[in-house]
């Protein structure tokens, strides 16, 4: 069977690519800028008030698939904790020269603190290796969805998508 | 006899919004409840809703409810707590047993939104103790804050069974898989996609065959699904699981709407047996009204929204507000549920419901 978000769960290959959420190639390597893998027409519009740069854009239809109009995202992260299907990333992929920094949505206790080494999960849950969590930004207006920024390998953006502290099995 | 304007049975979503709006407009609402808290299930969602911007989406269902509380106590609502109505009769009037007594209590409008109840599923073994209701696993983890087990087979994949099983693992338990018997998972591809990247698998054409263990369960034995849901020989696997939550459906409580003597119809898509209505939320049995899922398996922003045109229809029909301002009002709850039921997801829903309408009209 054709493996895809209706049988697997995950996004896979083209389906991710042809996400209307997801920023260019060449985008991505301009700075940050959001991720939004929201592909099933759904009712739900949230991220869209989410981003006062106005680079989200649903339509009438609230349906219809959020469109990341990538020229005016400057990716500064306000959508991650807005969205309800903690779809949404934010990635950098020139933090610097070796690493690229990735904002994930982190709902589990404990939350890690920053500074911390801990285990990158795939998007199946499998270990990718070791990386930083940089900062963990939890303001009130997130209202109770930390996003926690990780310092990985840049060419991990599309794959590191969770993490799981060291001392947990 | 006690008399009200105005009598819901049932303090969740629908019957609260059902009685803010009426209130709002100035009758007198009572609202019954057999349990100890109101909310229905709002207070046990503690994840963030779909829905639009506009109506709460991107809001926890647990702040929703305390919103709806709130409100209802604003508008002078009275919510009557530990009270089962167990009949009603011409009158209209409930029947009512709260605070070890029996008594009647008339009113000239009622609304029923007495929810929906969760669907077992019959397989070997499932009377040991730890087969429960993924809904029964959500109240422990939310609001009685007891695991139910630590390693758990969920059987279902729509959005109750994938919601419930990552609040599992928020709650600290292990979901060692969840299991589909179709060959596609049901709820939505986000709700998905977080419990796949916690390395929880979903296996599509699954489903549970056996319960073992001496005392409780102590393994679950899945097996693979042919497109006609028959096992197939020798695929069968053992899981280590101490707890199988069933997410396989809901089924509305009709039983209050049956004695009322509304008419009932049989709308798969709907989850079975349900009042018919009208587009007022009015059944075919004098002053009775029903919304949410009573009236359908839906969710809370539709239970809201329904509950909403009951309140502001009953508002209507006792002289509160007159019809313009009434039709102005509904118009806008209808056209959040014409939103809300758009897409694929929820288009079999709009078309049931739509259908529902014609045969309350046309038998």
């Amino acid at each position: 069977m054709k493996r895809t978000l209706k049988t697997t769960g995950i996004l896979y290959g083209e389906e991710l690519l042809k996400c209307p959420g997801m920023p260019t190639r060449k985008r991505m390597e301009q700075g940050p800028v959001a991720i939004i893998e929201c592909t099933q027409e759904i009712p739900c519009d949230p991220c869209v008030d989410a981003c006062r740069k106005g680079a989200i854009q649903i339509g009438e239809d609230i349906t219809q698939p959020p469109r990341l109009l990538e020229e005016k995202c400057n990716g500064c992260g306000s959508c991650i904790a807005e969205c309800p299907g903690l779809a949404i990333f934010v990635a950098d992929f020139n933090h610097s020269p070796e690493q690229a920094l990735l904002k994930i949505p982190y709902e589990f206790f404990p939350i890690p603190k920053a500074n911390t080494k801990v285990l990158a999960l795939d998007r199946e849950g499998k270990v990718i290796g070791e990386v930083r969590v940089l900062k963990v930004s939890n303001p009130k207006k997130n209202d109770r969805t930390p996003v926690l920024s990780l310092l990985v390998p840049k060419e991990r953006v599309l794959e590191i998508r969770h993490i799981r502290l060291k001392e947990s099995i | 006899m006690k008399e009200v304007e105005f009598a819901i049975v049932g303090g969740g979503p629908a019957g609260l919004s059902a009685a803010i709006e009426a209130a709002r407009c100035g009758v007198k609402v009572m609202v019954f409840d057999e349990n100890e808290r109101p909310g229905g299930q709002l207070f046990k969602q503690i994840h963030k809703f779909f829905g639009s911007r506009e109506h709460g989406a991107g809001i926890r269902g647990i702040d929703i409810g305390s919103q709806l509380l709130e409100d209802a106590e604003k508008y002078g609502v009275e919510v009557y707590l530990n009270a089962a109505v167990w009949g009603i009769f011409d009158g209209p009037q409930l029947g009512i047993c709260a605070e070890h007594r029996v008594f009647r209590v008339k009113a000239k409008k009622v609304l029923l939104a007495t929810g929906a109840s969760e669907n077992a599923l019959a397989f070997s073994g499932w009377t040991l103790p730890g087969v429960i209701g993924a809904g029964a696993a959500q109240t422990m983890i939310n609001i009685h804050r007891v695991l139910p087990g630590r390693r758990v087979l969920m059987v279902g994949s729509g959005n109750v069974g994938l919601i419930i099983s990552y609040q599992l693992l928020q709650a600290g338990a292990q979901v060692e898989a969840v299991v589909e018997a179709l060959p596609h998972i049901t709820g939505y591809g986000v709700h998905a996609s977080k419990l796949r990247r916690c390395g929880v698998p979903i296996l599509t054409s699954h489903t549970v065959k056996e319960a073992t263990g001496q005392e409780r369960v102590e393994r679950a034995i899945i097996v693979e699904v042919d497109h006609q849901f028959e096992p197939r020989p020798g695929t069968e696997r053992d899981l280590a699981v101490d707890t199988i939550c069933l997410a396989v459906g809901l089924t509305p409580m009709a039983e209050l709407a049956w004695l009322a003597g509304c008419r009932i119809a049989y709308i798969p898509e709907l989850g079975g047996h349900a009042p018919l209505h009208d587009d007022n939320m009015l059944t075919t049995a004098e002053d009775i009204y029903v919304a949410g899922d009573l009236t359908g398996i839906e969710e809370a922003h539709t239970a809201i929204e329904e509950g909403r045109v009951a309140g502001i229809a009953v508002a209507e029909s006792l002289g509160y507000i007159d019809f313009t301002r009434a039709f102005e009002l509904k118009q806008q709850a209808k056209d959040h549920l014409g939103a809300l039921r758009k897409g694929p997801f929820g288009e079999k829903r709009a078309q049931a419901k739509v259908r529902m309408i014609e045969r309350r009209e046309h038998p």
